[in-house]
């Protein structure tokens, strides 16, 4: 077959007709991933809330409500049940003081605010250095761990700005950051949560998404 | 040129990463572990041999003069398939590739393979070349990430082998992949001479 001619008219046409197929088979590959990539991301929030609030039997995300943190972020909040009682909440949290970036946590707090467990979600802090933050604050060492701290009598800060909780060595932008989405978890949900009753004080429906 | 040697010059004697030098940002950016190197060298490979295929059928048809932004649609639209299937069946692998997998856009070992090989030979031919390329790179890769997973955290495709506090943590940062291709070149030049 010759070569077709760069006449204007032909440059036209084949971008054209390029473009449009390109167009059109991407939005049929968008179609048919569309489902396992939103089933994807469900799972794995499912997941993070099964770690961090463990022995539920109630459908969390069905009853998830969203509260606004004094930043300003939406934060979503899965109440987790076994029967009537409420075991805990998982909390969807984030900062933005990360040292490269945001930081998406899920938090577990039981009712009363004490720090069930965590799970980072979403991070792009240095590997290697700020990367451990996915162990470091639940391992073995007490001074390390978030892991059953009551922050209302706790001093929620690294060490080095006179908290309870030591640093993540060389990383410690990345740990203040992580301790700072935790906080925002905690505040935001004391603040609006009845503490006695635990429910929340805001009207549930009115936030959903 | 027969079709073996246009199939293996991609792994060594042109080999995109260790001769050429080319796509050095992902293969900088992404070889901080073996498995992430390798997800993103077939992901690479997938885009190079679909391209070229795809390049290589409609070369007739394409006027010169719009050969380039034609070339460049069928490569991002193959790109944008490997990032919508990859984020639908291996969302974790998506994730620690992230920013770098629209990035194959603009590798210009992709473009580069379309305009210098796939624009002027046939299909089975270009397939040949954007298979031997694309795994030659997803080799190259692979071994950086193995090396630098290896030193900087005693691992090797997430197998302890030493524990993680001896890595040298130099490695898994930007400056080790540096050092690392470094050595890695040096050592294969002083093989193709041997």
């Amino acid at each position: 077959m010759a070569k077709t001619e760069s006449t204007l008219i032909n440059m036209v046409l084949a971008l054209l007709i390029i473009t449009v197929i390109a167009g059109g088979s991407l939005g049929m590959v968008y179609k048919v991933t569309k489902e396992p990539i939103a089933m994807a991301k469900l799972a794995k929030q499912q997941k993070a809330i099964e770690e961090v609030v463990p022995g539920f039997d109630n459908n969390p995300t069905d009853e998830m409500y969203q509260l606004t943190s004094k930043e300003g972020y939406a934060l979503q909040v899965f109440p987790c049940k076994k029967g009537d009682e409420l075991l805990g909440v998982a909390i969807s949290t984030k900062t933005d003081k990360g040292f490269s970036g945001e930081i998406k946590i899920m938090v577990g707090l039981k009712p009363d605010g004490t720090i069930l467990n965590y799970s980072v979600l979403e991070h792009k802090e240095t590997p290697g250095l700020g990367s451990k933050m996915n162990d470091w604050f639940r391992g073995s060492v007490a001074s390390q761990s978030i892991i059953n701290r009551d922050p209302a009598n706790a001093k929620m800060t690294v060490s080095k700005d006179g908290g309870d909780i030591d640093a993540i060595t060389a990383a410690t932008i990345s740990s203040r950051a992580f301790l700072d989405a935790i906080m925002i978890a905690y505040n935001t949900y004391k603040e609006n949560t009845d503490v006695q009753s635990a429910t929340p004080t805001i009207e549930k429906g009115a936030n959903h998404e | 040129m027969n079709k073996l040697s246009i199939f293996t010059k991609g792994f060594f004697k042109e080999n995109a990463v260790f001769t050429l030098l080319l796509g050095m940002c992902p293969t900088l950016g992404v070889t901080s572990s073996a498995i992430n190197g390798l997800g993103m060298g077939l992901a690479t490979t997938f885009v190079l041999i679909m391209s070229n295929i795809v390049v290589s059928l409609v070369k007739d048809v394409i006027p010169d003069k719009v050969r380039i932004p034609a070339f460049i649609v069928i490569i991002a639209s193959f790109v944008t398939v490997v990032e919508l299937l990859m984020q639908a069946y291996v969302p974790a692998l998506f994730e620690s590739l992230g920013l770098f997998i629209p990035l194959i856009v603009v590798n210009c070992i992709v473009l580069g393979r379309a305009e210098a090989f796939a624009s002027k030979n046939n299909v089975f031919y270009s397939f040949l070349d954007g298979a031997g390329m694309g795994l030659g790179f997803a080799m190259a890769l692979t071994m950086l990430g193995a090396i630098r997973e290896f030193l900087g955290s005693g691992k090797m495709f997430d197998l302890v082998i030493f524990p993680e506090q001896y890595g040298m943590l130099v490695f898994v940062l930007a400056p080790g992949a540096f050092i690392a291709l470094g050595y890695l070149i040096a050592v294969i030049n002083k093989l193709k001479k041997a």
